[in-house]
């Protein structure tokens, strides 16, 4: 399935863009999921499964590890906010 | 006027206290946050006495942004009796001593606006996507989150219930 994917702040400095377009093979379609096969292409992506406390938005809402994902989806990851 | 706005622009913080109220008989008060970018002690700490904040940029999910600020005044609404409510968040850079952020809430009594005004902003700390990256002599680093920010927010659910 067809995904947008988003980088943001030291994440998207380490992987060294600010997002993608992927097409993720079919299986398990979680953030989780996403996040380890991100991690596998390789590219800086690794950073993925190293950050400490990644964070993760679903179509521009905060969600879990363990959301769902789906076809057309725009995901995020993210380290934890700090604006304010 | 909007109720949220992201923008690189200075406000001015007079000017949006007195939109809250004008015309309005029925708020009898207002309270107001306003975020200033600090010389930071934090990065003295961690980056060495040179390591003065020397300026701030602050980087946005543009989209996310607006809608995660929206759904906080939502809630904010929700708890509390409210009339206007006005949130301004800059990004991009900014220099030490200048406004980062404005949070204002009218109400018809002062518990309310207080409360709102609070809990908008320990919201807005951990559910609003903003980066902020200080500049230093010793070259650029991204803030880490706090827990302090974490426990701020959270005590709003034990004493609110949700």
């Amino acid at each position: 399935m067809a995904l947008k994917i988003l980088y943001f702040a030291s994440l998207r400095e380490t992987i060294g863009r600010g997002g993608e377009t992927i097409d993720l093979p079919d299986g398990a379609a979680t953030v989780a999921a996403l996040r380890d096969w991100l991690a596998g292409q390789g590219g800086g992506r690794e950073a993925l499964l190293t950050a400490k406390n990644l964070r993760a938005a679903v179509n521009q809402k905060m969600a879990g590890m363990d959301a769902a994902v789906a076809d057309g989806d725009e995901v995020a990851f993210f380290p934890p906010v700090t604006g304010g | 006027m909007n109720e949220v706005s992201v923008q690189e622009a200075d406000f001015d913080a007079g000017a949006e206290i007195a939109a809250l109220t004008a015309d309005d008989p029925q708020a009898g008060a207002v309270a107001s946050f306003v975020g200033l970018v600090r010389a930071d002690k934090l990065a003295e700490q961690k980056v060495g006495a040179d390591g003065t904040v020397q300026a701030m940029s602050l980087e946005h999910y543009p989209g996310m942004t607006e809608q995660a600020l929206a759904e906080i005044v939502a809630q904010a609404r929700g708890r509390w009796e409210l009339r206007r409510v006005r949130v301004i968040h800059r990004v991009g850079r900014l220099l030490p001593g200048e406004r980062i952020v404005f949070v204002g809430v009218a109400s018809g009594h002062r518990g309310d606006a207080f409360a709102a005004c609070e809990f908008i902003m320990d919201y807005l700390k951990t559910r609003a996507p903003f980066w902020k990256k200080e500049e230093t002599p010793a070259g650029g680093r991204w803030v880490d989150a706090r827990e302090t920010d974490d426990a701020a927010a959270l005590r709003w659910q034990v004493s609110g219930g949700d």
